[in-house]
C-alpha cells in the first residue's frame, strides 16, 4: 500500500508542470491548485490509477477568479485532496468530466447555472436546479449577482 | 415537443415533481414500452431554497439552525458535517464527551431513518404489516431521542465547537433499557424478511445497481455497499468515537432492492450497538470549545449520515460568516444512479427501486400516469396498488 508521502511526492513528480502550489493543511487535507486545462489528465490519473472517490465539486466565486475545487477522497490513506482550478472571470471555461465518472454529471450542470462556467463536452447542460424560464447570464452565486434582482423577476413574468 | 419523435407505443410516465421534505424534490420521467421502463428523466429544482447562499448571511452559529433544517429526517447529518467543516477551518478537535454525544445522537438518527424506510418498503410491497411493526418500533426510538435532546426530531444539539446540550446521567439507564427492548424484535425482523418467499420473489434481483456503476456515478451509504463498495466515511475517515468501539460495515454484493434491505435492517443493529457502548462509557468533562472567532480559512467536514456521506465546505474571511458554503446531500450522488437501475423493469416494479436509494417518499405519493392526450390514467394510490397486487399474485402463486 502507498503511503500518504509516496502519492504526494507521485503527483508533485508526474504532474509538475500542471501543478501551480500545493497547501498541505492537516493530515486528512490537502488542497492543490493546477491549471484548467490539465484538469482531465489529473482527475484521469487520480480516479483511474490512485482509485479516489470524487466526492463533489464546489464552484465559488473569489472577486478575481472564479474557482472549482474537485474534491476527491483516497480513503485507503484517509485523505480528501482539493483540486483548484482558477478560471477567468468574464468567460469561465472548463474542461468536462463527465466522461470519466458519471457522478460529475449533475454537480457541473449545478456549476454551470450558479457561476455561468462554461464545460466543455458535457452532454446536458440543462438547467438542474433552478426553473427553465431563469434569465441567461444571471448568476445566483456570482458576488455581484444582486439579490431580488428585478429585471430577473420582470423577465420572469411573477 | 420531444414526445411527438417517440413511436407512438411509448408513454410517458411522469413521477412527481414535488416533494417538500428533502432538499431535491424530484421529478422522474419514465418512458415505457408496455409495461417495460425504457428510459428515464430525473428533474430536480422544484423547491430549491437557496440555503447555500442564505448561509452567507447568517453567522457561523446562525447557520446551524438554517442547516439543521435542510432535511427533516437526517436532521443531525448537516449540522454535524457543518460544525466538523467549521472545526476544519481552525483545525480543532471537540472535547471527549461532545464527540460520544454527537455519536449517539448520529446513531440515533439512523435508527430512526432506516426503520421509516423499512416501514414504506413493506407498505410499498403490499406488507402492510411490517409497515406498522416497523413503525411502532420507530416509535421506541423517536422516544429515546426525545429524552436524550427534547425532541423527536431536529434535535439541535450541535454547534461549532462541541454540542449544546448536556446528557443527564439519570437519563442513560431508561434509555439503555428501551434500546434492550428492541433488538430482539429488530433481530425477529431481519428473519422474518430474509425467509419470506414473497419478498425474494418481489426484491431479489430487480433494480441491480452493478459494483461498476456504483463506482462511476458514485453512490454513497447502503445504496453502493448493498453493491459490494466497502466505504463508509466512519471506517474510512473516523470521526467523533467510531474509530475507538467495535463495530462491523455492512456490505452485500448483489446490488438489488433485496440486499439494500438487509442492508439497512443490519446497519440499524450495528447503530443500537455503538449507541450502548456510547452511553455505558460516556466519558465526564466540558462539552463545549466556546470558539469566539473563526480565523480565514477553508474547511471540509464530511460524515456518514443514514443515506450516504454528506458534504459541506466552508470559506471564512475571518468574519463572523461564512463567504461560501457548499451542501452536498447525498441523495445528490444516488438520485442518478436511476439510469442504471430503473431502465429495463417493469413498471410495477419501478415504485420499489426509485424508494430503494432511500430518497423522500412524497414524490411516490403523488405519481400520475397519462396517455398523450393528458388524460390521467393511474394516480399515486393506483401505481402502489399496481405493486400491492403484484406481491399478492405471487404469494398466491406460491401455496
Amino acid at each position: 500500500m502507498m503511503t500518504r508521502e509516496k502519492i504526494l511526492k507521485d503527483l508533485q513528480e508526474k504532474f509538475k508542470s500542471d501543478i501551480i502550489d500545493v497547501f498541505d493543511k492537516s493530515p486528512k487535507r490537502v488542497y492543490i491548485g493546477i491549471r484548467p486545462e490539465s484538469l482531465r489528465k489529473v482527475a484521469e490519473y487520480v480516479v483511474g490509477i490512485l482509485n479516489a472517490r470524487f466526492n463533489i465539486a464546489t464552484g465559488l466565486d473569489a472577486r478575481r477568479h472564479i474557482e472549482i475545487l474537485y474534491h476527491f477522497t483516497l480513503e485507503d490513506i484517509n485523505l480528501l485532496v482539493s483540486f483548484r482550478v482558477k478560471l477567468d472571470r468574464t468567460s469561465p471555461k472548463a474542461d468536462s468530466l463527465t466522461d470519466i465518472l458519471e457522478g460529475a454529471n449533475w454537480i457541473e450542470r449545478e456549476i454551470h447555472e450558479m457561476l455561468g462556467v462554461d464545460f466543455r463536452g458535457h452532454p446536458d447542460l440543462r438547467k438542474l436546479l433552478l426553473s427553465d424560464d431563469w434569465p441567461e447570464g444571471v448568476c445566483p452565486l456570482k458576488a455581484d449577482y444582486k439579490e431580488w434582482d428585478k429585471k430577473a423577476i420582470r423577465d420572469r413574468g411573477i | 415537443m420531444k414526445r411527438d419523435k417517440k413511436p407512438a407505443r411509448r408513454t410517458i410516465v411522469p413521477i412527481g415533481p414535488y416533494h417538500p421534505l428533502l432538499e431535491e424534490p424530484e421529478f422522474f420521467t419514465l418512458t415505457v414500452e408496455g409495461e417495460r421502463v425504457v428510459d428515464i428523466d430525473v428533474r430536480i429544482g422544484y423547491n430549491h431554497r437557496g440555503i447555500e447562499k442564505l448561509s452567507e448571511r447568517k453567522t457561523f452559529d446562525q447557520s446551524t439552525f438554517v442547516i439543521e433544517r435542510i432535511c427533516g429526517i437526517c436532521s443531525t447529518s448537516h449540522p454535524f458535517a457543518y460544525t466538523r467543516s467549521v472545526e476544519d477551518v481552525i483545525p480543532v478537535e471537540v472535547p471527549e464527551r461532545a464527540k460520544y454525544i454527537r455519536t449517539i445522537i448520529a446513531e440515533g438518527e439512523r435508527i430512526h431513518s432506516h426503520l421509516l424506510w423499512a416501514g414504506l418498503a413493506g407498505h410499498f410491497l403490499g406488507y402492510n404489516t411490517v409497515y406498522m411493526w416497523v413503525w411502532k418500533m420507530r416509535e421506541e426510538i423517536l422516544d429515546v431521542m426525545e429524552i436524550l435532546s427534547g425532541n423527536r426530531n431536529n434535535y439541535a444539539m450541535f454547534k461549532p465547537g462541541g454540542v449544546r446540550r448536556d446528557i443527564k446521567p439519570g437519563d442513560i439507564p431508561p434509555v439503555i433499557k428501551k434500546l434492550d427492548t428492541l433488538t430482539p424484535t429488530l433481530e425477529m425482523l431481519n428473519k422474518a424478511i430474509r425467509d419470506d418467499p414473497v419478498l425474494h420473489a418481489r426484491t431479489k434481483g430487480i433494480g441491480i445497481l452493478t459494483k461498476a456503476d456504483a463506482i462511476n456515478y458514485c453512490a454513497l451509504g447502503p445504496t453502493s455497499r448493498a453493491s459490494g463498495v466497502a466505504r463508509d466515511v466512519r471506517k474510512d475517515s473516523p470521526y467523533g468515537v467510531y474509530d475507538r468501539i467495535g463495530w462491523n460495515m455492512i456490505t452485500a454484493k448483489n446490488g438489488d432492492v433485496f440486499d439494500k434491505i438487509v442492508v439497512r435492517i443490519l446497519e440499524v443493529l450495528e447503530s443500537i450497538k455503538i449507541m450502548k457502548t456510547c452511553l455505558l462509557t460516556l466519558p465526564k468533562g466540558e462539552i463545549d470549545l466556546n470558539l469566539k472567532s473563526i480565523p480565514p480559512g477553508e474547511g471540509i467536514g464530511h460524515v456518514e449520515a443514514p443515506r450516504g456521506e454528506t458534504f459541506h465546505y466552508v470559506k471564512s474571511d475571518g468574519t463572523n460568516r461564512p463567504v461560501r458554503h457548499k451542501v452536498r446531500a447525498p441523495t445528490f450522488m444516488n438520485l442518478p444512479t436511476f439510469k442504471a437501475t430503473v431502465v429495463g423493469e417493469t413498471i410495477s416494479d419501478a415504485t420499489i427501486i426509485l424508494a430503494a436509494i432511500d430518497p423522500c417518499y412524497c414524490c411516490t405519493e403523488r405519481m400520475a400516469v397519462k396517455d398523450r392526450r393528458g388524460r390521467t390514467l393511474y394516480k399515486g394510490e393506483d401505481l402502489v396498488r399496481l405493486s400491492q397486487k403484484k406481491t399478492e399474485t405471487l404469494r398466491k402463486g406460491m401455496k
